[in-house]
């Protein structure tokens, strides 16, 4: 029998196939849905540099998220910018921007100081948008209007036809890079300071790492995916809204990397997929989907800490330990 | 200007009296058990509508409109007694582990207390209507003032006091100042720890749905209230320094009045102005200013 290392790049390219062509056999439903997930795996890719390799876990990380969508709505109402591969490195770039001062402070605490600050940060950001009316829009937030795509403006095509058409592509291809992208930042000696500093800051300091200031670049990294995520979030329902950035949209994405699994790299992945997912499952036929939700995130807490990739990962030694 | 300026405060106060039992519940429950209990929030807005259904079934009983009160006060203890269930069930499991999986737990307490409040008293508004105002009004200095407002107030300093007391005259509150000090040496001296955190969990939840019966006759009870209350509560507790039961007071107070004087000044400033302090007080005192010397 090949031992599941062996198998993984296999199981890689048969999924990459079928997302590929799923637009082509799945109903415009489930294809629409895909979206939300391909936005989230931005997000929680950049998420878990910071939750399952460095060990800090933000309770404000909707604030970038907040800070993508808003960019993306500000510039298409606003300043008449509508191509997305505009609106996306103005994105990453706001949040870097907002993040290096935050980063820098949040960097220097860990735990639940960590936890608690970035809860702060994301709170003044979210009643930033509720009350500044006439700038956000307050609650009833702001337009984003349909992006221009690979440098056209699909204007023949409907709402539905866009989505699933080359919005899906757009979207495949930025968590395609995405994913690329993290999968070298973690693989790099960057990445490896990361795990010896969840492992052991006095180690990684006595060996010459400066830990507050690589806690700072995660951190930074993060929030541009966060907010590339957030960017991505807005066009398909084309509108966005404070509760973008409220606490508990920053808990449930930290809830979607521990139900994939914190521990190895494609878990967030699977995390966002199953959650969006089984969210819409759930809510077809019982409206009361927190509850649900509620009930397996206190399961997998207490009985499956390393999330769903955790019950394959027992095949297999540990990629990354606990933060 | 004087009757102005009353109500402003006054509105600060009362706000503060709520503010402090549910940050007081928090605190407690981490001073002892080292669990920064989100759900806090949920409990209180468990404790609104229990206090909205135990008036309306009191009042339609016959029970005179005066003496709302004790169905409310009553409901919102009982229902307290959750807390119970939650530590021996759910919480009991993560005394040792990370706490961020102490986090997660209480979050996902969150979640599901939200719903089954939805499930049990339905999505629209819930009030006890009128009954406010069966006490009537108090003069005080040209204001105008429910006389209700002021008897939460003093009930709210009552419990204070009671608090204080509790910790530092008591058996019982020695044993929790031992706990949340060293809990391997309380519990080499005999202390049974199983039953000192059940205890503080019962007690930190009846705080919490406590204050929020008190406060549901002012207000409606919506299903949200709760995990708006909690992000206050947690700015109370780390202005005031985590664990500390004088930061509670002093951050109720700061949180409450201030947030009832920006909204009367400068409206879009009243939530940002407590988070950019909050933020402030981390960045400078991480301890808060009641808590022990920073880190």
């Amino acid at each position: 029998m090949r031992s599941p290392v062996a198998l993984a790049p296999v199981v890689l390219a048969v999924i990459a196939i079928a997302i590929v062509a799923l637009p082509a056999v799945a109903p415009a439903y489930y294809v629409t849905l895909m979206l939300p997930f391909m936005a989230y795996g931005v997000v929680l890719l950049g998420l878990n540099l910071l939750f399952g390799y460095t060990g800090l876990v933000s309770f404000g990380h909707a604030l970038f998220i907040g800070i993508g969508a808003y960019t993306g709505a500000v510039l298409t109402t606003h300043a008449g910018v509508r191509h997305m591969e505009l609106i996306l490195p103005a994105a990453a770039l706001t949040a870097a921007v907002v993040a290096a001062p935050v980063g820098a402070l949040c960097a220097r605490y860990v735990k639940i100081y960590f936890g608690m600050l970035t809860l702060a940060f994301g709170m003044v950001f979210y009643t930033f948008l509720l009350k500044f009316y006439r700038l956000t829009g307050g609650d009833e937030g702001m337009r984003m209007l349909r992006p221009y795509l690979f440098g056209s403006e699909w204007a023949g095509f409907s709402k539905t036809a866009y989505l699933i058409g080359p919005y899906y592509y757009f979207s495949l291809a930025v968590l395609a890079l995405a994913t690329l992208l993290m999968w070298r930042i973690v693989r790099s000696p960057f990445g490896l300071c990361l795990k010896t500093i969840r492992d052991n800051p006095l180690k990684a300091e006595s060996l010459g790492v400066s830990v507050p200031r690589y806690r700072w670049y995660a951190f930074m990294i993060s929030a541009v995916y966060a907010a590339v995520g957030g960017a991505l979030l807005a066009p398909p329902t084309g509108n966005v809204d404070p509760t973008l950035a409220y606490w508990t949209h920053s808990g449930n994405i930290v809830f979607m990397v521990l139900l994939g699994g914190f521990s190895s790299f494609f878990g967030p992945l699977l995390g966002a997929f199953v959650f969006i997912f089984l969210q819409d499952t759930v809510m077809s036929v019982f409206p009361y989907w927190r509850l649900i939700f509620g009930a397996v995130l206190a399961f997998i807490v207490l009985f499956a800490p390393g999330g769903l990739m955790g019950l394959f990962a027992r095949f297999r030694p540990a990629e990354v330990g606990r933060p | 200007m004087t009757a102005n300026l009353v109500n402003v405060l006054l509105g600060g106060v009362f706000h503060a009296a709520i503010l402090f039992l549910v940050a007081a519940g928090l605190q407690v429950v981490f001073g002892v058990q080292r669990i920064f209990n989100l759900a806090c929030g949920s409990f209180y807005a468990l404790g609104a509508y229990t206090g909205v259904s135990a008036v309306g079934f009191f009042t339609s009983h016959g029970g005179p409109p005066a003496l709302f009160i004790v169905p409310l006060v009553l409901g919102g203890l009982a229902v307290g007694l959750v807390g119970i269930v939650v530590e021996r069930g759910l919480l009991r499991f993560v005394y040792d582990r990370d706490e961020t999986f102490q986090l997660l737990l209480t979050f996902a307490l969150v979640l599901m207390l939200e719903d089954l409040i939805r499930m049990t008293w339905g999505t629209a508004p819930v009030s006890t209507g009128g009954l406010y105002l069966s006490y009537g009004q108090a003069r005080i200095l040209g204001a105008t003032v429910p006389v209700y407002n002021l008897i939460v107030i003093a009930a709210s300093l009552a419990i204070a006091l009671g608090i204080g007391w509790l910790l530092t005259r008591t058996a019982f509150g020695r044993i929790i100042r031992a706990s949340a000090d060293n809990r391997d040496m309380a519990e080499a001296l005999g202390v049974d720890m199983r039953r000192v955190y059940v205890r503080v969990f019962t007690l930190g939840t009846m705080l919490g749905t406590l204050g929020g019966a008190l406060v549901i006759p002012a207000t409606a009870a919506m299903s949200e209230m709760g995990i708006e209350l909690i992000v206050e509560a947690f700015a109370v507790v780390v202005i005031g320094g985590l664990g500390s039961m004088r930061g509670a007071f002093v951050g109720a107070l700061v949180v409450g009045v201030l947030r009832s004087v920006a909204i009367s000044v400068y409206p879009e400033l009243e939530m940002l102005l407590i988070y950019l302090i909050v933020i402030a007080v981390l960045l400078w005192r991480p301890r808060g200013l009641f808590g022990a010397a920073a880190a």
